[in-house]
Order: C-alpha cells, then sequence, then structure tokens
C-alpha cells in the first residue's frame, strides 16, 4: 500500500517490476538499468522520508503495516508471558500486558495493540482500551514494583475508548488513577510512543522516566481532524491544524516532552520492520542497563520532577 | 461622575426592565434577579445550579477577609505559537485575559474555611473554558507545593471543559503534572478535595479531578471524560438525559457526595474536622 505522497516510489517501483518481468528467464546478468532505478528510488525515498510533513506523518504512523504491539513482542522478546485481567471487572484487550525478557533483562511490558483484520479489531477496539486496560496495567505495573521489574510501556492508540460503557465504569477515574500512582512508582518505567499518541488514552500508560519515540511516531492532546472540525469548524483543514499542534517527534523533543528519537529506517517502520526492532531494541537496553540498581524512592521523586518541569514559568 | 458616563447610564434606564428577571438556562423560567442572587444563582424551580465565577466561588466558601491570592501573575503563554483559521492564540489570550481581569483559567491562594486553613484553587469557565493548559497545571503544582510546605489541606474546585487544544501536547501534560502533585500530598498524607462544578470533563476529569480523597459534585454538574456527541456518534445510539450528571457518577461509584452550592462550605467543614488534626 503506498500513501498519496508516496507516488514517485509507486511509480519507481512499477518501473522496476516491469523491468525485472521483462528480463526474467532471459539469463542475463544484473539489469544495469534496474541497478539504477532502485538506487534512484532509494534515493526519492530517503528524500521524501526526511521532509516529511506533520500530517504525512500522521499518516505514517496509522499506516495498515506499521509494526504493531505483537510485532513488537516478536520481534524485540525471548519470552513473554501475557497476563489477563484487572481483577475487578473484564481482561481488556486493547491494552494488554506480560512479564517480558529483552536479551537478558525481565522486565513488565504494557502497551496498546491494535490488530489488522477486522476480527482482530473487534477484539481490541482498535487499540482504544476501557477502564479494565487502565486498571489492567496498574494492576501490572504494582506487580513489577512488588518483584523490582521495569516497566516498558508501547503507546500506540487513536485515544481511550469513547463509549458510554467506559463512561459509566469511569474511564476518567481510571485514567488519572494511573497517573497518580505512576508518579510514586519505585521501579523504572520507559515509554516507547510507537504509532498513535492518542491524548489521555496514550498518557494513561505514559507517565515514564525515559520517553522514547519512533521517528515517524505522532502524539497529540487531540486528532488533528478533531482539532480542525473544532478550531477551523471544518475537518478537512486537519494538515493545517497537524502542523499547528506539534505532534512529530521532533516538535516534541524540542518542546522536551520526550527525551529521545528513534530514527526509522528510510521509507518508515513498515518498510523495514526488522531495522525497526533493532533500532528500538538498541534504545531499550541502552537505558534499561541506566536504570539498573537506581534507588527507587530517589527515581520517582525525579519522575515527579521530570513532569513538574513541562511547562514551567519562571 | 462624569456628564457623558451620566448621560449614558440615562440612556440605559428603559433596559432595567429586564434586569429585573433572570431566565434561567436550564427550565427557562423566570425568577426575580434578586431572589436568583440570593439563592447563590440556583434556580429555585430546577434547582439547576448556574456556573459561577471564580470570585464569587472563593465569596462563598471562603471565610471573607482571609483569601490571599497566591502565584497571581503566572499568565497563560503560548508554547507552540499556535494559530488557527481565526488568528494567533497569543491574541486570543490578550484579549481573554482584558475580558475577564483573569491571568489563567485557575486562581490559587489560601484563607479559612470557618477557621480552618485551606489551600485553595478555583477554576473558572469563562477563561478558555477553564481548560487546563501549561498556566493552569503550574498554578495547580505549585498550589499543592504550598499546600505541602504548610501541611494545610488543598481543596481544587473544577470547572472546565478538559485540556487547552491550543497549548497541544504541552497542555496534555499538565495531567501527569497535576498528579505527581497530588502523589506527592498523599505521600505527606494531606487531604485533597476535588469539587466538580459544571462541566468537568476530558483532561481535567482524567487527572485532578478524580484522584482526590473526598469527591464532592454539585448537583447536575456535567461529568465525564468523553464528549456526549463523540459518545453518541460511537456508539451510534441516543445517550439517556441522565448520563454524565453528578447524580448517574454517584450512582456509579465516583462520587462521594453531592452537595447543594447553599450547604458546600458547612460540608467542607464538617469534612476537614475528620481530616485535619485539631
Amino acid at each position: 500500500m503506498y500513501l498519496d505522497f508516496e507516488k514517485p516510489i509507486e511509480d519507481l517501483d512499477a518501473k522496476i517490476a516491469e523491468l525485472k518481468a521483462a528480463s526474467s528467464g532471459t539469463g542475463a546478468g544484473p539489469d544495469p538499468q534496474i541497478e539504477k532505478l532502485e538506487q534512484e528510488r532509494s534515493r526519492v525515498l530517503k528524500d521524501l522520508y526526511s521532509k516529511l510533513t506533520p500530517w504525512q506523518t500522521v499518516q505514517v504512523a496509522r499506516h495498515p503495516e506499521r509494526p504493531l504491539l505483537r510485532d513488537f513482542i516478536a520481534g524485540l522478546c525471548s519470552e513473554f508471558i501475557e497476563l489477563h485481567g484487572d481483577r475487578h471487572f473484564a481482561d481488556d484487550q486493547g491494552i494488554i500486558g506480560g512479564f517480558a525478557t529483552i536479551e537478558s533483562h525481565r522486565l513488565m511490558l504494557i502497551g496498546h495493540q491494535k490488530g489488522r483484520t477486522v476480527e482482530e479489531n473487534l477484539r481490541c477496539n482498535f487499540g482504544m482500551a476501557r477502564p479494565e486496560g487502565y486498571r489492567k496495567a496498574l494492576r501490572l505495573m504494582r506487580l513489577a514494583e512488588k518483584f523490582r521489574l521495569p516497566v516498558v510501556t508501547f503507546i500506540d492508540t487513536p485515544g481511550a475508548y469513547p463509549g458510554a460503557d467506559a463512561e459509566e465504569r469511569g474511564q476518567a477515574e481510571a485514567i488519572a488513577r494511573n497517573l497518580l500512582e505512576m508518579a510514586a512508582l519505585r521501579t523504572p518505567i520507559l515509554v516507547v510512543v510507537t504509532g498513535e499518541g492518542g491524548s489521555g488514552g496514550a498518557v494513561g500508560i505514559g507517565m515514564g522516566d525515559v520517553i522514547l519515540m519512533l521517528s515517524n511516531a505522532v502524539y497529540s492532546v487531540i486528532s488533528p481532524e478533531g482539532c480542525a472540525s473544532i478550531l477551523w469548524r471544518d475537518g478537512t483543514k486537519a494538515p493545517e491544524a497537524a502542523n499547528a499542534l506539534k505532534i512529530t517527534a521532533r516538535s516534541l523533543l524540542d518542546l522536551k516532552v520526550i527525551d529521545e528519537i528513534i530514527p526509522e529506517p528510510a521509507g518508515g517502520a513498515h518498510r523495514d520492520p526488522q531495522g525497526t526492532m533493532e533500532a528500538v531494541k538498541k534504545a531499550l537496553m541502552k537505558h534499561l542497563r541506566r536504570f539498573q540498581g537506581l534507588s527507587s524512592k530517589k527515581l520517582a521523586a525525579r519522575r515527579m520532577e521530570k513532569f513538574a518541569a513541562m511547562g514551567r514559568y519562571r | 461622575m462624569g456628564w457623558f458616563t451620566r448621560k449614558r447610564k440615562d440612556a440605559e434606564q428603559p433596559e432595567t426592565k429586564e434586569e429585573v428577571f433572570i431566565q434561567c438556562p436550564a427550565c427557562k423560567a423566570h425568577i426575580y434577579k434578586a431572589e436568583w442572587e440570593k439563592n447563590l444563582e440556583v434556580c429555585s424551580h430546577c434547582n439547576h445550579h448556574e456556573r459561577m465565577t471564580c470570585w464569587e466561588r472563593i465569596d462563598l466558601l471562603i471565610d471573607r477577609g482571609t483569601f490571599r491570592e497566591i502565584n497571581r501573575r503566572v499568565t497563560a503563554s503560548d508554547p507552540l505559537k499556535f494559530a488557527d483559521a481565526k488568528g494567533t492564540y497569543g491574541e486570543k489570550i490578550k484579549e481573554t485575559r482584558q475580558k475577564t481581569g483573569l491571568n489563567e483559567s485557575v486562581v490559587t491562594g489560601r484563607g479559612r474555611i470557618n477557621g480552618i486553613r485551606v489551600v485553595l484553587a478555583v477554576m473558572d469557565f469563562r477563561f478558555f473554558g477553564g481548560s487546563l493548559a501549561s498556566g493552569t497545571g503550574e498554578k495547580i503544582y505549585q498550589a499543592a507545593a504550598y499546600a505541602l510546605k504548610h501541611r494545610q489541606p488543598f481543596i481544587i474546585v473544577c470547572a472546565s471543559g478538559g485540556a487547552r487544544m491550543q497549548e497541544g501536547i504541552v497542555s496534555l501534560m499538565q495531567m501527569p503534572k497535576t498528579c505527581a502533585a497530588i502523589a506527592r500530598l498523599q505521600q505527606a498524607r494531606i487531604p485533597y478535595f476535588s469539587i466538580m462544578t459544571d462541566p468537568t470533563t476530558g483532561g481535567v476529569s482524567a487527572s485532578y479531578a478524580m484522584v482526590g480523597d473526598i469527591h464532592i459534585a454539585e448537583p447536575k454538574a456535567l461529568i465525564g471524560f468523553a464528549g456526549r456527541r463523540v459518545i453518541e456518534e460511537t456508539i451510534k445510539q441516543k445517550l439517556p438525559d441522565d448520563f454524565q450528571t453528578a447524580e448517574y457518577l454517584m450512582e456509579h461509584g465516583f462520587v462521594d457526595l453531592i452537595v447543594p452550592r447553599k450547604e458546600m462550605k458547612d460540608t467542607l467543614h464538617k469534612l476537614l474536622k475528620y481530616c485535619v488534626a485539631a
């Protein structure tokens, strides 16, 4: 699947495929014309992705082939034992979590789960968690604290589920409680924004000591479409809103809301999932090592101070 | 009084007739203005609690002459240099400050409730719909820090539509920031009461409003996470009238008490006596 702005790549790919089809079976060596086109392709791809507009970045962050939580789990973890349920109401599949091992590190992995097929998305509600999801996440974080395991969360959600049942069971309270408890949690929390960071639904598992973000992920207080329909009174002005909202990793780093950008391979995470896994693993390893053996009480105090500094006045 | 002003006042004379009555925004009943004011802007017919300014709220809750504002000068800033179709956020801040006389969507200070010292933060819906922005978050954070330092109970009166879009991600980060402030109070065993008035929604309901030791709501106040229209579009169903009201929240276990405006101060005082060492 090609995004609108990837038309030049689509054209080049078609040309390359055509030439390959024509030259296949001829037994000739590598076609210099194909090689030239492939070089051209990688140059154009790199160029396109080096100057994505915020709205184009949103398209990449929501790309249907972008790696999902289960891809990260499969790609990063030698073991993952999913733990189910919030012990009060249900097992939400919009947020899942469990014990995980990445290289030599044992940890608690929690993240939003999106699906690719209709059935998957019905089960995980397109990554829009209900209160049970946030409460399960908190239960698992408490377990991590008890067993002195670091917490790693993966953020990829359009937002917390805006349904009547979610309201009835206290969506607001569930997110608020997570923020209150994460502030004081006595174990390291590492956050990776991998796709869509959708407002309260994202920050509800996003209060970390370190916040990492893939280079084409986005993180915002409201979707560009939502913002456009309110402030521009016109949903089609989403590109303008995306621009104004400063939702890209680069902007968020400048605003000191995130700590580090994890660069995606050229052409985005979906074009090279393996390369993406390696980049995420490398970044996680660095920070997991950094937090090893740190005093947990000081850690929580520092986390509170980190967030206190966001939007501070002198 | 100058000649011009006197003249203008005279010209307005015929209109004063209208000001004898107030129309209740909820049930549309006409009520004597004097009665409406005496009743603290609560409709005597339908019990609708009209939104109050932060100053009216402070008068209502704090002993006369004891309120001292803190961090008054923290002003809305423009971290994103935001502009939409209608203009810049910076301009809009200026206009709103002039119109309301406020610097941000919350006023913080210290004062007494029937003699008990408290630290208070009161949101004002007139300032960008009471939205949570970086100035709001900072003032609440600093007020909580003051409460911590002086070991005094902290009370927030919420009145907010949620996070302020024009400050983007920085406004979203005020949710963890304010919750960090409340977490510090909790660790120090300092009481924190959340009073939810109409409306308490979005990012405010999903942060400090919902992590109080005690949750108090005004009758019929709108309280919830997502907006009614968004929910109706999501579930393709009409919602019942009482959905997301204070009464609905109490029924579902998220509010301790629903307290009419007239009884709010005395109720706070009674509760505080259980939570503050004499």
